[in-house]
């Protein structure tokens, strides 16, 4: 099965990182990233500018409407994903539980529709 | 051929042959579908050609056959899900081999136990799927433990099911490491069967004998299948001592009857030996002590007192205390402090309740105030006394712990409207 896993984290808390801090979690991420490329797990994975540059769109009444922002004010916002293959939830969550944003953030394991 | 001995085999089978068609099927609902149509044509078949050598292989094969044919027939099912995934359930079925022996496969009620407690279903979901699917309680029956109605609880399982199949939440018994934490999990849930039976949280109903059993039953199950785990020995003597005690704990008009006043020749001491053997296996398996096994040992020493006086309290203190370290919590704190307040007296206990209040988290918890009410009162501090008690009136919902805080406040009251013989008795 495909699973999304959805990196959430606090925007706040990110930026005020020392570079320091930055550089060592860019490198667990660098290790993890590599390991699940050799495992055969590995299907995509994104980084996301911050919620600042995001813009929501809805179209009603065949009208598009664009406003500022993510949909909803969340303490965590959506930073990342990671699109894995795996066994079933047992081994998704194992592999969750294994990036590095876990530790501070959380992350959203869906299951991915199968499409015909 | 009687009926009895089918019915007999019927109920001995009922849950193993769900479990296996479980594995084999990937499928609650097309599983217990297809157990049903196995024990009509058993029925039929059965009374024909006289019970086969092995039963549960019997209707194990012929569940998963009927199932094949539903797949291929139904057409409503048919449209529900893709033709490429009819074939390879078709096949997957198939290929299954017909060998429904444990040896080879484990037990399934394990799987599906353990499918039923996890973590990644709600706490309540996990609780109803186990006493539906595990258990084989109805619908009907599931409601009524939670108190909602059978629509609501039919709803609440095809939901929870609905999850793990679309999920993909494993039909599999957990290898360590991952085991020693899923297993606190199924501990957790069979203990909550038990209490949600061993004190209801709402309504009239002080004990529900029923919830109670099958809370045993699951722990000897998990017994069975899982030998020599501390968790689950310390779990089922702790059920078992605590459901010793049910004949004693209300009487015969519904009211609460605590520990201190209950009467020790109604406790079944059946029930207790087993427990007190459980207990001894528990804490002398080697490793890690459970706290199901350090509560059951509490247990245990209160019912091993012929008498409230020979209570050994301080060892039950004691006892708590290692609770604490291995399971910090406020009820367990409280627990402590009781303890604490037949060894050292009530004014210790009144400091560490009040250390427990003034930390806020279990503000709204009636027995924290019923416990500070009692130890104020042995103190003679009979205006705080009443008041903590009217305080733990407003808060608890069972009708009979209410009828006894009420008793409580009214013992009070009448002592204090006799001020004048205490003090003509003081002069005299």
């Amino acid at each position: 099965m495909q699973y999304l896993l959805l990196i959430y984290a606090n925007e706040a808390e990110m930026a005020a990182r020392t570079p320091a801090d930055i550089q060592a979690v860019t490198a667990e991420y660098a290790d993890f990233t590599k390991a699940i490329v050799q495992s055969g797990q590995f299907k995509g994975a994104d980084r996301l500018k911050p919620t600042s540059t995001a813009s929501t769109v809805r179209v009603r009444n065949g009208k598009v409407m664009t406003t500022d922002g993510p949909f909803a004010e969340t303490r965590e916002q959506l930073g990342g994903y990671y699109m894995i293959e795996a066994k079933n939830l047992d081994e998704a969550i194992a592999i969750a539980a294994r990036i590095p944003g876990a530790k501070n953030g959380s992350i959203e394991v869906r299951p991915v529709w199968p499409m015909g | 051929m009687a009926d009895g001995v089918v019915q007999e085999i019927f109920r001995r089978e009922a849950g193993r042959v769900l479990a296996t068609l479980i594995r084999l099927l990937g499928d609650f609902d097309l599983a217990e579908e297809a157990r049903q149509e196995a024990f009509a044509a058993a029925i039929e078949q059965w009374a024909a050609a006289g019970v086969p050598a092995n039963p549960r292989a019997w209707l194990i094969r012929t569940g998963r056959n009927k199932a094949i044919d539903r797949i291929r027939r139904d057409a409503v099912f048919r449209t529900k899900i893709l033709e490429r995934e009819i074939a390879s359930a078709e096949a997957d079925i198939a290929a299954m081999p017909e060998d429904t022996d444990d040896e080879a496969f484990g037990d399934d009620r394990l799987r599906l136990i353990f499918t039923c407690c996890h973590p990644a279903l709600g706490a309540e979901a996990q609780v109803a799927l186990t006493l539906r699917e595990v258990c084989g309680l109805s619908t009907q029956a599931v409601a009524r433990a939670f108190l909602v109605g059978e629509e609501t609880m039919a709803q609440r399982l095809v939901r929870a099911k609905r999850k793990i199949r679309d999920a993909g939440i494993p039909y599999e018994t957990p290898e360590p490491p991952l085991f020693h934490e899923r297993i606190q999990g199924v501990l957790a849930v069979v203990y909550g069967v038990f209490t949600e039976g061993y004190a209801a949280t709402a309504g009239t109903s002080l004990v529900d004998a029923e919830l109670c059993a099958e809370g045993i039953r699951l722990g000897r199950l998990l017994d069975e299948l899982l030998p020599k785990n501390p968790g689950v020995l310390g779990l089922l003597a702790l059920m078992l001592l605590h459901d010793a005690r049910r004949p004693s704990r209300v009487s015969d008009h519904g009211d609460v009857i605590l520990l201190e006043d209950q009467d020790r020749a109604l406790w079944d001491r059946s029930k207790i030996d087993e427990g007190l053997a459980l207990v001894e296996k528990a804490l002398s398996v080697r490793g890690q002590i459970s706290p199901y096994a350090v509560q059951a040992a509490i247990a245990a020493l209160h019912v091993r007192a012929w008498t409230k006086e020979a209570t050994d309290w301080p060892q039950i203190v004691g006892l708590y205390e290692v609770l604490l370290r291995l399971q910090p919590s406020p009820v367990i704190e409280l627990n402590h402090a009781v303890a604490v307040s037949m060894v050292d007296g009530a004014l210790r206990a009144l400091n560490l309740a009040d250390s427990l209040a003034a930390r806020g988290q279990v503000s709204e918890y009636h027995l924290l105030h019923a416990a500070r009410g009692r130890f104020l009162q042995q103190l003679g501090r009979l205006d705080e006394s009443v008041e903590a008690y009217r305080r733990a009136l407003d808060l608890a919902t069972l009708e009979p712990e209410r009828r006894l805080l009420a008793a409580r406040i009214a013992g009070i009251e009448s002592m204090r409207l006799l001020p004048s013989a205490s003090q003509a008795s003081r002069l005299r």
